[in-house]
């Protein structure tokens, strides 16, 4: 059990018409050699923004400002959030890779694969061409893609998503990196083949034992990938722990709600009538609600409790995590 | 059951030349859907399931008459869409409408809502008056879980599971029998994608509607339909009830399909197929059967001719030649 | 992604979101504004100026010919004959902005209805209209204008007619793209679906989404009119004197460049003047437009 990253108390806020609008709350967690952390919430929640400030991928400031503590441990721990841009730099893609949804955008049209792979090796390390070449034909060949030395010539539009997704996973793991970002990985991607890149990264991570940050809104996904995982609501963590217990047990009214809202595949044609819903939608990080800022949405509230803050991050146990003021009566009636 | 199915398509081929050969020649060609026959029962809820690129979306736009089939017969009510009169086609068009899957690009943003409503009763009830046109927008807005007072607003306003709301709105204000729903919730939040079905399913059940519902989704679709048809390359695989497509598929595609649907549940945990490679293009899909390439179970016969779409029991086909399959089901018996 | 959009149509109230976005943009555009204050002066002056001079543009005084400007009661000084320079300024001024806006507005629904039928009927229809905007385009717009002018009677009237027949292709060329990007968008499906007529589709669902591309394009077609106007009326086949124009003033100026040359100065600012302010408004214009287009 390695640490490879801690991320302590990070805010993150965008300037919007003068003033600064909070979008990321106090989020704290750390990073596992060899395991993976899924963030989960739904559209608007901070997961972007999270992990795009972690890389120092947001806009600079005064647009956005991130505050808080991102720590990569390594001989010495270097907080990222204070080292200069071209330290940054030289860490991002070697130390710390990101892959995201769209892999067509994320690719450049006008470069060959092999072009963009080798780039992405000879600006990090001295290597000779021919070095790097060999690496890059290595690499497509590890990420499952048949003919490796035949696809360095290809452009990114001659691929199919799943390909190209492929390859920005190879583009991401050229420099050994400790530490991947997923942002919605397979969510462009068909189910037959997001099953393809799951087993994929996870092959990857056994062999190279790097942590990986998963990103997604598919509590699915999340049980197939993550070692721990973390919901996100409305910029806040709102529970936090082991996988199967915040998939099995959750204790956050919005984990579970936003799981029994999604239809099983177990019950298919058998007419279990309506889903159950969550009223309402995700609240403008402009103006949140005061307390629990799920509160409005919230079948278990109660008013002069859930809307008064704070509404502390309590540990509900081994390490279950869950920013919820009545966890633990809900519990006791569930029983 | 001897009801006449509202739908019926017989043989519906539709190509896309890739580009026209300069004199009038044969170039290559699409293959978007290939001989597709399939009927959608009075009040039912055909599920269409399928990857990206399998065909789905074009045999809808060709069920809706928005393209005009290559080959093959559409059949609306047993009134033959090819041959119908243009004043039967009049009305066969209000009888069939559309919701679609970009809550954005749906709604026109310079159009207020009464509008947007408005314009499907202009043409089909055109008898109306703008007033009447009014009344009966707000009414349904109402109807879709709207308040009637938003009718003067415009798209951006609303947020993507409201503006659904109001293409499912503009859908049902002519009182058509059919519904075509091209992924109309999978631009939307897990949340508000669940308001979304329900009210699919609440408007289906009391308007008594027939409906095409057309997602990549598998547990949507076992949600909502009665019947699965399952595409691929342009071809249906199979198609059954939805129960027992779920507990007995007999197509290698559709259990592949099934088993790849992740489940948060760990007692849900099953076996996981994973195909091998990406859909071959519908350029020049493989001889025989086309999911051979990508089958675990292919043999040797797979690649002689392509498998006819067989009857296996009453409401369950499949197209594949191996019966000695036993394929592993979703749900646990 | 969709997060922000759904953010911001959730918060935002009123339809006037999008509009008082564009106009914020659009006065913090400081050479726009300086366009708009510039142009509401020339036209105040042309509208307004003639009744406030001591004199009429045709009036002669023998006696002060060649006056320079500021010089008594002549502001921009007077001409070969003695006529009041502002007073002839302003009503030329009067011509001039008429003959480019008439011919802008022509031009721009020239423009607008072969762009917008040529966009919607993509294949053969389109094709043709839009090779016919091409071989237009092939010609020098100057040469095709002076041919037009060499052979028709030349008056204000015919000068509008012939600008706009020769500078309607841009226009032409801007719709045509939008309406082609826009009829594959699924609220033309609906529109189809719902029994709408192709006039419907193409006049009230599409063309009211390119009204900003139209108003840039008009905005700078103007400037354009303008100096055509004033280039074919100072190589003497546009309007002919006595009636000023900005152009056959300038015209007229050449023989007294030496002795007298704020006859060319005076109109030669105005044009100057006129055209770069409506190039800046077209500016400011598209910038403020253009953040429309993170909207749907
Ligand atoms: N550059 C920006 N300027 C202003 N606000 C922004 C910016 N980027 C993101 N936001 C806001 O920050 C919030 C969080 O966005 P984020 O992209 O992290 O969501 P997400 O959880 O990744 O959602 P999705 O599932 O849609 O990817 C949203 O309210 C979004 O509108
Ligand atoms: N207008 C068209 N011209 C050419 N090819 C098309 C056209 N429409 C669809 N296709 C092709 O037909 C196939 C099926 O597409 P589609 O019906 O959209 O699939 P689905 O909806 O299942 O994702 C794809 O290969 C697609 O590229
Ligand atoms: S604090 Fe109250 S409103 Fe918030 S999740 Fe818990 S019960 Fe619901
Ligand atoms: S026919 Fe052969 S290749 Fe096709 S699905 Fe059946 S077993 Fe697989
Ligand atoms: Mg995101
Ligand atoms: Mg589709």
């Amino acid at each position: 059990m390695t640490r490879v990253l801690t991320v302590e108390n990070l805010n993150i806020g965008f300037r919007s018409e003068g003033r600064e609008l909070p979008v990321v709350h106090d989020v704290s967690f750390t990073l596992e050699a060899g395991k993976t952390l899924a963030l989960v919430g739904e559209s608007g929640s901070g997961k972007s923004v999270t992990s795009l400030g972690i890389m120092r991928l947001l806009p600079p400031p005064p647009q956005s400002r991130a505050r808080g503590k991102i720590i990569l441990h390594s001989d010495e721990d270097i907080d990222l959030l204070s080292i200069s841009e071209a330290r940054m730099r030289r860490l991002r893609g070697d130390r710390i890779a990101m892959i995201f949804q769209e892999p067509l955008t994320s690719l450049n049209p006008v470069y060959t694969i092999g072009d963009q792979i080798i780039e992405a090796i000879r600006s990090h390390r001295a290597i000779s061409a021919r070095k790097a070449r060999e690496r890059a034909v290595e690499l497509i060949d590890q990420v499952g893609i048949p003919d490796a030395a035949a696809r360095l010539t290809t452009y990114p539009h001659e691929l199919s998503g799943g390909m190209r997704q492929r390859i920005m996973i190879a583009i991401a793991l050229a420099l050994e990196p400790e530490i991947l970002i997923a942002d919605e990985p397979t969510t462009a991607l068909d189910v037959t083949v997001q099953a393809q890149i799951i087993d994929l990264l996870r092959r990857l991570q056994a062999e190279t034992g790097m942590a990986m940050l998963f990103i997604t809104h598919d509590f699915g996904v999340v049980a197939d990938i993550a070692d721990r995982t973390i919901v996100m609501y409305a910029g806040q963590m709102v529970e936090h722990g082991q996988t199967e217990a915040v998939l099995e047990t959750p204790l956050m009214p919005y984990t579970s709600g936003l799981m029994r809202a999604v239809p099983e595949l177990e019950t298919a044609g058998l007419n279990q009538g309506e889903l159950q819903s969550i009223e309402g939608f995700v609240p403008n990080p402009a103006s949140l609600p005061n307390g629990c800022a799920f509160h409005p949405r919230c079948t278990h509230t109660l008013s002069g409790i859930c809307d008064v803050p704070p509404v502390p991050f309590e540990d509900a146990g081994n390490g279950h995590l869950v920013r919820c003021k009545r966890w633990q009566s809900i519990l006791e009636n569930a029983e | 059951m001897n009801e006449l199915p509202l739908i019926q398509t017989a043989d519906l081929k539709q190509h896309f030349p890739l580009h026209k050969g300069l004199f009038g020649g044969q170039g290559p060609v699409i293959r978007a859907v290939d001989g597709v026959s399939i009927d959608i029962p009075r009040r039912s809820v055909l599920g269409l399931v399928g990857e990206s690129g399998s065909g789905k979306s074009t045999l809808g736009r060709a069920i809706m008459g928005l393209s005009r089939p290559t080959a093959g017969t559409m059949t609306f009510d047993g009134i033959d869409m090819a041959r119908a009169s243009s004043s039967e086609l009049k009305s066969l068009r209000r009888r069939m409408q559309m919701v679609f899957q970009d809550p954005f690009s749906s709604l026109n943003p310079r159009m207020s809502i009464a509008e947007t409503l408005s314009v499907p009763l202009r043409f089909h009830n055109p008898g109306l008056s703008r007033s009447r046109r009014k009344d009966r927008a707000a009414e349904m807005l109402e109807r879709v879980g709207l308040p009637g007072q938003y009718i003067s607003r415009f798209p951006h306003e609303f947020s993507g599971g409201q503006r659904q709301r109001i293409g499912i709105a503009r859908a049902l204000i002519v009182q058509p029998d059919f519904i075509m729903a091209d992924e109309v919730v999978s631009a939307l939040d897990v949340s508000v994608q669940a308001q979304v079905l329900n009210l699919f399913g609440r408007l289906q059940r009391d308007l008594e509607l027939t409906m095409l519902f057309i997602t990549h989704d598998l547990a949507v679709v076992g949600h909502i339909s009665d019947f699965v048809a399952v595409m691929y390359l342009g071809r249906v695989v199979e198609f059954a009830s939805t129960r027992e497509l779920f507990s007995n598929p007999r197509h290698p595609y559709t259990e592949a399909l099934l088993s790849a649907a992740p489940s948060p549940k760990s007692a849900n945990r099953r076996k996981r197929i994973v195909l091998k490679g990406d859909i071959p293009s519908p350029l020049n899909p493989p001889s025989g059967c086309q999911f051979r390439t990508r089958c675990p179970y292919a043999v040797e016969d797979c690649s002689h001719e392509v498998p006819k779409l067989r009857e296996l029991s009453p409401e369950h086909k499949a197209a594949c030649i191996r019966d000695d399959l036993s394929l592993a089901p979703a749900t646990q018996q | 992604m969709t997060a922000a959009v759904e953010q911001r149509a959730a918060s935002s109230t009123g339809s006037d979101w999008l509009k008082s976005r564009t106009v914020k943009r659009f006065i913090r555009h400081r050479l726009a504004i300086t366009g708009v204050i510039m142009i509401s002066l020339i036209t105040f002056m042309c509208v307004v100026g003639p009744w406030l001079l001591p004199y009429n543009m045709l009036e002669i005084h023998i006696r002060d010919r060649f006056t320079p400007p500021l010089t008594g009661d002549y502001l921009f000084g007077t001409d070969e004959m003695g006529r009041d320079l502002a007073a002839r300024l302003f009503m030329a001024g009067r011509i001039s902005l008429m003959v480019g806006v008439a011919a802008m507005l022509l031009s721009t629904l020239i423009g607008t209805v072969i762009g917008l039928v040529a966009g919607y009927f993509g294949k053969v229809t389109g094709t043709l209209l839009m090779r016919l905007t091409d071989s237009f385009l092939c010609f020098p717009q100057v040469f095709l204008l002076l041919t037009l002018a060499a052979f028709l009677q030349p008056n204000a009237f015919m000068i509008t007619l012939i600008i706009a027949a020769t500078s309607w292709m841009e226009v032409a060329r801007i719709v045509s793209a939008e309406i082609r990007s826009l009829r594959e968008r699924d609220f033309v499906t609906a529109a189809k679906i719902s029994g709408a007529s192709h006039t419907w589709i193409m006049f009230r669902e599409l063309l009211p989404n390119t009204v900003g591309p139209i108003i840039v394009a008009a905005t700078l077609t103007v400037a354009k009119a303008i100096l055509l106007e004033a280039y074919v009326s100072f190589l003497g086949y546009g309007i002919q004197p006595p009636l000023p124009s900005w152009g056959n003033m300038l015209n007229n100026a050449q023989q007294f460049l030496d002795t007298a040359p704020w006859l060319a100065i005076v109109p030669g600012v105005a044009i100057t003047a006129a055209v770069t302010s409506f190039n800046f408004i077209g500016d400011g214009l598209r910038d403020a437009l253009d953040a429309r287009s993170d909207m749907p």
